[in-house]
C-alpha cells in the first residue's frame, strides 16, 4: 500500500458518502472541510467505512488526523496490513 | 395460550435493540448494514415510536411528529437509509406567528429571519448578523454555563418580543426552556435556521413502512408486540457485561443492548440499579425529562376543503412569552399543523392537528371523570381558536379527538411520558453508559440536542459507530465467542 493507493481510497469513501461533491481537483494538503461540504456526521462515517471496508479502527482521540488527504494517507498507511 | 410474538427468533444475536423510534430503527439499519446480526424488539403493534400515526374512521390519517424538521434530515436519510426516501423530503414554507406581540409569515430560515428582524422589529443589521454567526460557532463541549435566556438578554437586552420569536418554536420542537443552556438552543436553532423547515411529504406511515422494507432488506429481524422487561448481566473475568434481555418472558442472548427506551427506564428500570455504581444510579436519578405534550386531531370530512392559512401556525394569547406558560394546563399557546393535500398526494384529504405543551403531573392526578372533562375541554379551545383563522371550521369536521401526556406514557413507556426526551445532564448519562456496564448502549431522545426527528437519527449513528466498534473487536478476539451455541 502506497500513500497513493490509501489516498485513493479515502476519495472511494468520501464519494460514497458525499455524492454530489467533485472530487477531481482535491488539494491533498489541505483540510477537507475547507474544499467540500462535510460535517462531523461524514467523519464519523469516514471512520466506520475505514473499519468496514478495511478493518482500521481510528480512535476518537485520532480523528484529527483525517484532516486532509495528505494526513489521511500519513497516519492510514501505516496501519494497512502488508500483503506479500 | 396467547399468540408467542417472538416465535422462530434465534437463540443468540450480536445486537438487540430496544425499541423502534428513528433511533432505534436508524441504528438497527446501521449495525445491520455494518454485518451484524440485529433484533429489534417494539412493544407497540406498530414501528417508529413517536414518528406516528393512527387512522380514524371517515379516512382520516393523523400524523404525531410531523410538523417539521430541518434540512439536515435529506443527508441523514440518504446516508443512513436511502435517496429513494430523502426524495419525499421537502420544505414547509408557511411558517406563521399570530401573538399580542407580533403577526408575521416566514420561511424560517436565517435570510428571512434576518430580514424581518431588521425591518420589522428594528434589531440594528450588525446584531442580527453576530447573533447567527456566533450561535453557529457553538460547540456542546465547551462547557458554557450561560443558560438561553441569559444568552438573548445579552443580544437582545428587553426585547421580548424577540425573545419570543427565537424561543417559542424552539419550545414547542423540544420542550426546551429559557432555563436551558444556551448550547442546546443555539445548536437546534442553527439547524432549522440554515435552510427552513422540511417534512416528509406521503406523511409518517409511508416513512416508517419504507423504513422497514429497507430494515428487513438488510436482513434485521424485527419483532412488534414484545416488550423488553429486563436486561440481563453477568460478571465475566472480573467485568459486568451484558448477556441478553428477558422479552414477553423469554430469555434471549447478545453481546451488546441498545436501548432506544429513555435513558432513565432504561438505567433505572430495564438494566436496574445493581448494574451500576451508586454514583452512577445518582446521576441517572438526577436527569430531568422534558415536558410533555398535549395534542387535538381534527379530520375534516371528505369533500371539504380549507384555506391555506399557513402549514405551521404558532399562536398564543398570552401577553409576552413564558415557559411556565407554555405548558400550563390552561395554556392559550397552540400550534397548528395544517395537513393539506400536498401531504399524501392522491388522497385529497385535509386534517389539523393542534399541538400543546403540557406537564405530566397536571394530567396524571386526574380522577378519570376529570380527565375526559380536561380533554374535551382543550378540544373545544382548540376548535373555537382555529376559528378564528377559518371561521367555518367547526361545520366541516367530522373526528376530533385528544391525546395527552398519559397517551404518550401508554404508548411510549417514557418516563413521565415524556415527549422531549431529557434536559441537557442526560446525555451524559447517555454516553457513559458503556463505560458503565459493557455492553450497554443507548440512543433516543436525550439532552435537547439529540432529540427531534434528525436529532436522534443521528444520535443513533453515533453510537452505532461504538457499537460497531465494539462487536467487532469482540468477534475478533478468539477467547470472546459466543457462550452460547
Ligand atoms: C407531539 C410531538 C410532536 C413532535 N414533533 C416533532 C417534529 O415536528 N419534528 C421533530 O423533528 N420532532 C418532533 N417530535 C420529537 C420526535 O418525535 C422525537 O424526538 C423522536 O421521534 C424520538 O425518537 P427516539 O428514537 O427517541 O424514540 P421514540 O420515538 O421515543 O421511541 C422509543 C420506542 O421505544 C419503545 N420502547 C420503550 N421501552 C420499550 C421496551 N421496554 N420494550 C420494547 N419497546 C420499548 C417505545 O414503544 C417506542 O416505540 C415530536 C414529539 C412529540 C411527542
Amino acid at each position: 500500500m502506497t500513500k497513493e493507493d490509501c489516498q485513493k481510497l479515502v476519495i472511494d469513501i468520501i464519494s460514497d458518502i458525499a455524492p454530489d461533491e467533485d472530487l477531481s481537483a482535491i488539494k491533498p494538503e489541505i483540510r477537507l472541510r475547507d474544499q467540500l461540504q462535510l460535517d462531523s456526521m461524514d467523519f464519523l462515517d469516514i471512520v466506520m467505512e475505514l473499519r468496514k471496508r478495511h478493518g482500521i479502527e481510528v480512535p476518537e482521540a485520532d480523528y484529527s488526523h483525517l484532516a486532509s488527504l495528505e494526513s489521511c494517507a500519513e497516519y492510514l498507511t501505516p496501519k494497512f496490513p502488508t500483503k506479500a | 395460550m396467547a399468540y408467542d410474538w417472538l416465535k422462530g427468533i434465534e437463540e443468540h444475536y450480536d445486537i438487540v435493540v430496544i425499541g423502534s423510534g428513528l433511533g432505534g430503527l436508524t441504528s438497527a439499519n446501521v449495525l445491520a448494514k455494518c454485518g451484524h446480526k440485529v433484533l429489534l424488539l417494539e412493544h407497540h403493534y406498530q414501528l417508529g415510536g413517536l414518528a406516528t400515526w393512527f387512522t380514524r374512521k371517515g379516512g382520516h390519517i393523523f400524523d404525531i411528529s410531523l410538523h417539521g424538521f430541518p434540512i439536515g434530515m435529506i443527508k441523514s436519510i440518504r446516508k443512513y437509509w436511502s435517496q429513494d426516501i430523502a426524495q419525499s423530503i421537502v420544505q414547509l414554507k408557511g411558517v406563521r406567528f399570530i401573538n399580542p406581540q407580533f403577526s408575521m409569515d416566514t420561511t424560517f430560515d436565517r435570510e428571512d429571519f434576518t430580514r424581518q428582524l431588521v425591518e420589522k422589529f428594528k434589531v440594528p443589521a450588525e446584531t442580527v448578523e453576530r447573533f447567527f454567526t456566533d450561535l453557529r460557532g457553538m460547540n456542546f463541549y465547551d462547557n458554557n454555563p450561560e443558560t438561553t435566556g441569559q444568552m438573548f438578554e445579552r443580544y437582545f437586552p428587553g426585547r421580548s418580543d424577540v425573545q419570543r420569536l427565537l424561543m417559542e418554536p424552539i419550545a414547542y420542537a423540544n420542550g426546551s426552556t429559557l432555563a436551558d443552556p444556551a448550547i442546546t438552543f443555539g445548536i437546534v436553532f442553527s439547524n432549522f435556521m440554515s435552510k427552513g423547515v422540511y417534512t416528509f411529504q406521503g406523511g409518517s406511515d409511508v416513512l416508517i413502512r419504507k423504513m422497514t422494507t429497507e430494515l428487513k432488506r438488510n436482513g434485521v429481524e424485527i419483532r412488534k408486540h414484545v416488550n423488553v422487561e429486563k436486561i440481563l448481566t453477568a460478571t465475566e473475568s472480573g467485568t459486568k457485561q451484558v448477556v441478553g434481555v428477558v422479552a414477553n418472558g423469554r430469555t434471549i442472548r447478545c453481546r451488546a443492548v441498545l436501548s432506544n427506551a429513555n435513558i432513565k427506564n432504561t438505567v433505572l428500570r430495564l438494566a436496574g440499579e445493581e448494574n451500576f455504581t451508586a454514583q452512577f444510579v445518582a446521576e441517572a436519578k438526577a436527569v430531568r425529562v422534558n415536558s410533555s405534550s398535549c395534542q387535538v386531531y381534527l379530520g375534516i370530512r371528505k369533500g371539504e376543503t380549507l384555506p391555506h392559512i399557513g402549514d405551521l401556525v404558532f399562536t398564543s394569547d398570552e401577553p409576552t412569552f413564558s415557559s411556565e406558560k407554555l405548558v400550563d394546563l390552561h395554556t392559550t399557546s397552540r400550534t397548528f399543523s395544517m395537513y393539506y393535500p400536498d401531504t399524501r398526494p392522491g388522497l385529497d384529504r385535509y386534517t389539523v392537528v393542534v399541538s400543546i405543551n403540557a406537564r405530566y403531573a397536571d394530567w396524571n392526578n386526574l380522577s378519570p371523570a376529570g380527565y375526559a372533562e380536561e380533554k374535551q375541554r382543550l378540544i373545544d379551545e382548540s376548535i373555537t381558536a382555529l376559528e378564528r383563522y377559518i371561521p367555518d371550521v367547526r361545520s366541516k369536521i367530522d373526528w376530533q379527538e385528544a391525546a395527552t401526556p398519559r397517551t404518550i406514557e401508554y404508548y411510549t413507556r417514557h418516563w413521565a411520558g415524556t415527549s422531549f426526551g431529557t434536559k441537557f445532564e442526560g446525555l451524559k448519562v447517555s454516553m457513559d453508559l458503556p463505560s458503565q456496564l459493557r455492553g450497554l448502549y443507548h440512543a433516543g431522545s436525550v439532552g435537547i440536542i439529540m432529540s427531534g426527528w434528525l436529532g436522534t437519527i443521528n444520535y443513533g449513528v453515533i453510537v452505532s459507530n461504538q457499537i460497531d466498534k465494539f462487536l467487532v473487536a469482540q468477534k475478533r478476539a478468539p477467547e470472546a465467542t459466543p457462550p452460547i451455541v
